[in-house]
């Protein structure tokens, strides 16, 4: 630019022609990085060098295009200094038009947040140019709306998307909503519909999260949607994007690479509550100093030594739990015995033995009858206790009542819960009985309800490649654990066939396969459990050869959840059964196993499929050095 | 070595219900029998005859519906009950008559029960909650003139008013309502002007009932929870907590302080009676006798202190009659 001293005749489709050439070739930043920050400057105040600029990116051959567009896009500082400098370019030009509009925000999403709001702070800057706001935002709407971009497009794009639908939120103005309102209403019913019935719960915040944002642009008064969800970090930023940026500062622009600054001054100002609630200072009485003479010293005291705490007594024997729990009107009864129910079971394992099925029967079947603190967790802990009492008949009652009818979703869920809690307890014989804190930590395994994620998963994988490297004994001895026979080893089999039996059976209620895919992945998940739990019992083979065709059916399934479930039943498969086995009785099943794994690694859109994959196919690596390394 | 807790003097058995309300009408000279009223969930109000412990009359004038409030007029000829049939009902019982004379609408749906003052001879005034959810409506007695009705401010989110004590300091004086609500606040109302005087916060849970000494200007109130809140009212006419006392069982039904204001008794859901002394809240004994909820409780007003009783009622259908603390 040092070359344009005053009055300039040059050509400037030349330097069009150098920077598109330049672009293309990949030297953006270079090049850009020096052009824009002096452009900004000189175009703050010239028109003249506004036009200049203008002319510049416009004389730019349509096929460099592209490449300038987006480099100015990404190096501009702000949406007005965008403005100034690309003028009305995406109107005049049809493919910067395209780029803009289409290609940056609905075929890439790799942009950070502050190009976007560059973007779309563009695009709304100009009266011209809104319309073609309105048009992206629809857009935007239809892709974020569409069942199956949801099913299948990456979480990282899905987040991308949200993201320029609430910026582009943020700069509408009122007229303009009032004039899509019923579209943005249809769009937002649909939208929100497809996200909550997503497995993946980021996904569903992110619907609820952009829903409320709509609704609450679209509905300025009276009620808005608003849903109950956990606030984290990334809702709190989305949420920010709502509220339009303040155009940066008149001062010097650097070069800046922390945007983020701007995104940040955005955010609302917290409402300071001055609402103190109205609890009046006590005084303290001076009992001390009252010097009067007290009365109350005649009246002398009885015995109030009996006076204690009313407790309601909870039945001793289990046939009476199990009668008042079915019938009892005395609700504080009821909940005396709720309260004691899971240690009187584990006292008295030969009395539950003889009404073991019942007992699961009412629990299953149990309903909160007043309001008491936990009693989802009590219940649990009584059905995990009679379970491991009486493992047999009652994992048969369970399994089978699975894949009943009239059962709600939530029902189905919590089975699956007790017999992997069972399992676990059934598995290691320390905890047998030592129920103190089980129900919130569990040593490995995490059974809250959102808890799918896979992350546990690479903790025990990874710990159990650790166990598997030489340790050199330093000479102390190490302290005997205690030890005792694996209970699980007689039961293992009745958990775990049972459940894999009717899966692909819809009932009329319960279509495993159909629309209770979440089922369907605490089902896979459960699986992977047991068949990790049942490492050094006699079924294990059984169980993997089961386990793997019954992955190999669902591999190609729609749901990211159901398959990152199984990708950790294959995970547990490789660590619990034993190496030998596998590559003698399943060497065909591995193989196909480990090209789908392939496959799944380079194509699979969700990021957390990938890691798993890739980390069967290191176990499955794992394996085969180890037995080559044996002498056979 | 503490001597154990009496035993009630007597037990009144009868009602066949729950027994929600009592009061006492002792006061009168020889030959008036003195009388024991009780409400219950029935719909009838006794009259027990406290020398030959039975009941005389069974009044029904609620149309089977809970009683839960019973009030005597100057005497146990006049008598005032309130209903969950929405309606206050004031009898003529003299000469043997059981005859309703008059009635009040309130179309109040809650518990709270209406509390009486007199102001004149023959002229008293009545707060009860009314119709509107948080209002309280003050009427003059026997006219059923509004004197005024007493509306908290919108947004003071204070809930159904649950007890009321009317209250003035001297005979003469400007009639004070103190009033604890749903959501645990005690609010002293200015009767005559319709406003807040003072509002303090006692309770986390609904306040269930107060009781006010306006001698030493302190009161007491209880709730849902296993604290009593003592409160005073310094002179400028503000509440101030002035002392807790921490139960052993939540829950208090009924608050009553006896008239020579040297004790007071407590209902508990734990089926016991509480005395605590009055000036410092102390202890005093456990009577537990119910094998239910005592719903209320109430002293008699007896000329001869050593004839002094306390009355119990509870869910268990008895009504237990104690003589505790007379000597003084």
């Amino acid at each position: 630019l040092s070359l344009f001293p005053g009055g300039l005749d040059c050509s400037i489709s030349f330097v069009s022609h150098v920077l598109g050439k330049v672009c293309i070739l990949g030297r953006q930043k270079e090049i850009l990085g020096v052009l824009v920050p002096q452009l900004t400057e000189l175009t703050k105040s010239d028109c003249i060098w506004q036009r200049i600029c203008w002319r510049l990116v416009e004389c730019v051959p349509d096929r460099w295009m592209e490449a300038v567009v987006l480099g100015f896009v990404q190096r501009a500082a702000g949406a007005d200094v965008l403005s100034r400098l690309l003028g009305n370019l995406v109107v005049k030009n049809k493919k910067a038009q395209f780029v803009v509009t289409q290609k940056v925000l609905l075929l890439q999403y790799g942009h950070t947040t502050a190009v976007l709001q560059n973007l779309l702070g563009y695009l709304s800057l100009d009266s011209l140019r809104r319309a073609l706001l309105l048009t992206v935002l629809q857009e935007l709407l239809e892709t974020w709306g569409s069942s199956s971009a949801v099913k299948h497009s990456p979480p990282e794009q899905q987040l991308y998307i949200s993201k320029a639908i609430l910026i582009c939120l943020s700069h509408l103005k009122e007229p303009e909503i009032e004039s899509c309102r019923q579209e943005l209403l249809t769009s937002m019913m649909e939208g929100v519909k497809c996200h909550l019935d997503s497995s993946l719960p980021q996904l569903r915040r992110l619907g609820m999260v952009v829903a409320e944002s709509i609704s609450s642009k679209i509905n300025t008064e009276g009620p808005v949607l608003k849903f109950e969800y956990e606030e984290d970090d990334e809702t709190r930023e989305l949420k920010s994007l709502l509220v339009p940026t303040q155009p940066p500062c008149v001062g010097p622009c650097l070069p800046d690479d922390d945007r983020s600054e701007k995104a940040d001054a955005a955010q609302p100002l917290v409402p300071e509550s001055n609402k103190k609630s109205h609890t009046a200072a006590s005084v303290t009485p001076d009992e001390e100093s009252d010097a009067e003479l007290d009365s109350d010293d005649d009246l002398i005291p009885y015995d109030m030594s009996e006076d204690k705490e009313l407790k309601i007594k909870a039945p001793v024997y289990i046939r009476d739990c199990i009668e008042v729990l079915t019938g009892s009107e005395d609700v504080d009864k009821w909940e005396a015995t709720v309260k004691a129910l899971e240690s009187l079971i584990r006292r008295n394992p030969a009395a539950t033995r003889e009404v073991s099925v019942e007992l699961a029967k009412v629990l299953l079947h149990l309903e909160e009858k007043t309001c008491i603190e936990g009693f989802v967790e009590l219940r649990q802990r009584a059905q995990v206790a009679v379970l491991t009492t009486d493992p047999i008949p009652v994992s048969k009652y369970l399994t089978s009542q699975f894949y009943s009818l009239n059962y709600s979703l939530r029902q189905r869920m919590d089975i699956l819960d007790v017999l992997v809690l069972a399992a676990q307890e059934l598995s290691c014989p320390r905890f047998r009985g030592k129920t103190k804190d089980s129900g919130a930590q569990k040593p490995r395994i995490q059974l809250l309800p959102e808890s799918d994620s896979p992350k546990d998963w690479r903790r025990i994988v990874d710990e159990r490649i650790k166990s598997k490297t030489r340790r050199f004994v330093t000479g102390q001895c190490h302290v005997e654990l205690a030890s005792g026979p694996n209970e699980f080893n007689s039961v293992a089999g009745h958990f775990f066939f049972p459940l894999i039996q009717h899966f692909d059976r819809p009932l009329t209620t319960f279509d495993l396969l159909g629309e209770d895919h979440l089922v369907l992945g605490r089902l896979v998940h459960t699986l992977g459990v047991l068949m990790y739990l049942a490492v050094n019992t006699v079924a294990v083979t059984a169980m993997g050869k089961a386990l793997l065709e019954f992955v190999w059916t669902l591999r190609f399934h729609m749901d990211s959840y159901v398959r990152q479930g199984l990708l950790s039943c294959i995970s547990s498969l490789l660590l619990s059964v034993p190496a030998q086995l596998l590559l003698t009785d399943m060497t065909e099943e591995l193989l196909e196993t480990q090209s789908w794994l392939g496959d799944v690694v380079e194509k699979d859109p969700d990021g957390d499929c990938r890691r798993l994959a890739l980390q069967n196919l290191l176990l499955l690596e794992n394996l085969k050095k180890k037995l080559e390394a044996v002498p056979s | 070595m503490a001597l154990p807790p009496p035993d009630p003097q007597f037990v009144l058995r009868g009602t066949s219900a729950a027994v929600h309300t009592l009061h006492f009408s002792c006061a009168g000279q020889e030959p008036d029998i003195p009388v024991l009223f009780s409400g219950s969930e029935n719909g009838f109000i006794h009259v027990w005859n406290l020398k030959t412990h039975r009941a005389d009359t069974a009044l029904d004038g609620h149309g089977q519906k809970s009683v839960y409030c019973v009030k005597t007029m100057g005497g146990k000829d006049k008598l005032l009950s309130q209903g969950r049939d929405q309606r206050i009902c004031l009898w003529d019982l003299a000469e043997g008559r059981t005859s309703v004379t008059d009635s009040v609408f309130t179309e109040h749906v809650g518990f709270c029960r209406c509390s009486l003052l007199k102001v004149a001879q023959g002229g008293w005034l009545m707060a009860t909650a009314a119709k509107g959810l948080e209002e309280v409506q003050v009427l003059e007695l026997p006219s059923k003139t509004s004197v005024c009705t007493l509306k908290p401010e919108v947004g003071a989110k204070l809930g159904m008013p649950m007890c009321l004590k009317l209250w003035q300091l001297s005979c003469g004086s400007q009639p004070l309502l103190l009033a604890g609500y749903e959501d645990g606040s005690v609010v002293l109302w200015n009767v005559t002007m319709g406003k807040v005087l003072s509002q303090l916060v006692c309770h986390q849970e609904p306040v269930m009932s107060l009781d006010f000494d306006s001698e030493k200007a302190k009161g007491i109130s209880g709730s849902s929870e296993k604290v009593l809140r003592i409160w005073s009212l310094n002179e400028q006419q503000n509440l101030q907590v002035y002392k807790t006392h921490q139960l052993v069982n939540a829950g208090i039904s009924d608050i009553t302080i006896r008239p020579d204001k040297k004790i007071l008794a407590t209902a508990g859901w734990d089926h016991r009676i509480r005395i605590f002394g009055w000036k410092k809240v102390k202890p005093l004994a456990v009577l537990d006798y119910h094998t239910a909820t005592v719903h209320c409780v109430s002293f008699s007003d007896h000329r001869n202190p050593r004839e002094r009783l306390l009355a119990a009622g509870s869910k268990d259908h008895r009504i237990s009659v104690w003589s505790i603390y007379t000597e003084t």
